[in-house]
């Protein structure tokens, strides 16, 4: 019985999942958004900001293209997150949407599916800008790669699960463009990919703790940078930010369910 | 595989004293029918009529706010989970993904539904080659005309077999010659399947294709029965005047003939038996006062007309 169930929802998933996987390969507008612009920004602000900008707490022998590029990673998972978002967006004006809602699916299924469509297409690209790591000067071992990537994927996931809430509750484009700017984006600003809390007014800082982007971000230098911790600054703990994370991807993917089984369209 | 339906013989559909509410809104109210197996029924109304609303809620997107709905026995409110197997929904927007080739969106389908492998490989080419898309299979459907896509959207929803097929406007967009071939294939599948058709319209003529029709004003059903039933309820004839002053020849014609005579969109409207000859009479009473008067047995939109005071498609609207 209990099989069988699984089945019944594991079919559905991975259909969901493998037609994001699809649209993604067709659409190659959606690669240069989620993957040229990040690594864009990473090329001019890092080159432009490198030598006049050095914020206090920044660890010694690393220079701002260094600093900044945990950051972009961040990025580019909060970028293809958004992608996925308006794919939900887009699915639920057109109608497509609608005819897997009337389908013998639950909604737990179709959600688990695009936060998976979504988390993998933001591991693909975030692993690809792995390979630039030696560029910004860090030298990666293969355990420090795969402890990326792990931390990658609860955070590409807790972002997707994110947009997903978001792309549940409105019923437009534009509303999803507003809140991208209202939240989405000064999540990222304030999470240390940017700069580091140190050196920052007290208000700010508390901001920064709150922010769950945070610790994905610490995570992921902690990762970087694995058994060189002089490196990394002052920023949360390893364990303590994995746990975070983990537990913002789960909180935020429960929300997205119940938002979803709320909605009649 | 064991049929789950509760008793074989129960209705294909019971809606029982249903009522939809948004905030005050009132989008339905006491509507009540039922649709045997194998019945192709119309719901004919105009824009705002309910049509919508009663076409979500029997599509399982959401629950009335009162009353209840079965289909094949089950109730919705209480196991969508056990009738949205029997159920094929074409929804008036395309739900096909344009990224998609013809293929994958059958596929992707079948496997929402449980389908996998060669079954519903199999099934789906028989299905598309029955429709006339046998050689547009590995197409994207962005590269689709709208008549086709209309016939792949329909081989999608028939690829889990369904035996209630829901409609929301499916003619929509097509020229008159597919919307010929559209309603000959839904014949055809009633005919070879028992499949159960339920349909929305605002056409006229595809509603007099139908078994039964059931007619959707201000959120009420405000007469359900087969076309030509509909029609007999008209008066004979129906006479159409244009007049130069339709207010004042409403009057005279009243007072001269003692006949009802109702004013729609600047037009006069008189049912009677023998209209030639009451376009006659009436010309000949009232010289140049008639500016044009055609006369016909009645059509589904004088039902309309009868019942509601006004057209199914206002010159205002």
């Amino acid at each position: 019985m209990r099989n069988q169930a699984l089945v019944r929802m594991g079919l559905p998933v991975m259909t969901l999942w493998w037609r994001e996987m699809v649209r993604f390969v067709r659409q190659r507008s959606r690669l240069v958004g989620a993957f040229v612009q990040p690594v864009l920004f990473w090329i001019l602000l890092g080159a432009g900001l490198s030598p006049s900008f050095r914020p206090p707490g920044m660890p010694e022998g690393t220079d701002y293209v260094e600093y900044f590029y945990p950051g972009i990673i961040a990025l580019i998972l909060l970028f293809t997150a958004i992608f996925a978002t308006i794919s939900v967006v887009e699915d639920r004006r057109e109608g497509f949407l609608q005819a897997v809602l009337v389908a013998p699916v639950s909604r737990s299924a179709i959600v688990l599916g695009q936060a998976l469509g979504g988390t993998t297409l933001a591991l693909v690209q975030g692993g690809l800008f792995l390979v630039l790591a030696p560029a910004a000067g860090i030298r990666l071992t293969v355990l420090s790669a795969l402890g990326a990537i792990g931390v990658m994927f609860l955070v590409a996931f807790g972002l997707t699960s994110l947009g997903l809430v978001i792309a549940w509750w409105i019923d437009s484009t534009q509303g999803f463009h507003a809140i991208m700017n209202l939240i989405l984006l000064p999540i990222w600003f304030l999470s240390g990919a940017f700069f580091p809390a140190s050196g920052l007014p007290a208000w700010l800082r508390w901001v920064m703790k709150l922010n769950p982007l945070t610790y994905g971000v610490a995570a992921l230098r902690h990762c970087l940078y694995l058994g060189r911790p002089a490196l990394v600054g002052q920023i949360p703990p390893l364990f303590s930010s994995v746990v975070l994370s983990a537990v913002f991807g789960l909180l935020a993917f429960v929300g997205a369910m119940a938002v979803a089984r709320r909605s009649t369209s | 595989m064991s049929d789950p339906r509760p008793g074989m013989n129960s209705p294909a559909v019971e809606v029982e004293d249903v009522h939809y509410a948004y905030g005050d809104r009132k989008a339905l109210a006491d509507v009540t029918f039922t649709v045997p197996r194998g019945e192709i029924l119309g719901f004919l109304g105009p824009n705002g009529g309910g049509k919508t609303t009663l076409f979500k809620i029997l599509s399982t997107l959401m629950p009335p706010t009162g009353g209840r709905v079965r289909v094949f026995g089950h109730d919705l409110a209480d196991a969508p989970f056990a009738v949205r197997p029997h159920l094929g929904v074409v929804f008036q927007d395309p739900s096909l993904d344009p990224k998609l080739t013809v293929m994958e969106n059958l596929v992707h389908h079948g496997h929402l539904y449980g389908l996998s492998g060669q079954t519903l490989r199999s099934r789906a080419r028989a299905l598309l080659e029955r429709l006339g898309l046998a050689d547009r299979v590995r197409d994207l459907v962005e590269t689709l005309s709208g008549g086709l896509r209309r016939r792949t959207e329909l081989a999608k929803v028939l690829v889990h077999r369904p035996e209630l097929l829901m409609m929301d406007e499916p003619s929509a967009g097509l020229d008159p010659g597919a919307r010929q071939d559209f309603t000959r294939y839904l014949r055809q599948l009633r005919q070879q399947e028992n499949v159960t058709i339920l349909l929305t319209t605002h056409l006229i003529d595809e509603a007099e294709q139908c078994d039964r029709v059931g007619i959707l004003h201000q959120g009420r059903m405000v007469a359900m029965g087969e076309p030509d039933a509909l029609k007999g309820g008209v008066g004979g004839d129906v006479i159409t005047i244009d007049a130069r002053n339709p207010g004042e020849l409403q009057g005279r014609i009243r007072e001269r003939f003692g006949c009802e005579v109702v004013l729609v969109d600047d037009t006069l409207r008189v049912e009677r038996p023998k209209g030639h000859e009451f376009v006659r009479e009436v010309v000949e009473a009232f010289p140049g006062e008639v500016k044009s008067a055609t006369f016909g047995r009645p059509t589904l939109e004088d039902v309309f007309i009868r019942l509601a005071g006004r057209r199914l498609w206002s010159r205002d609207a």
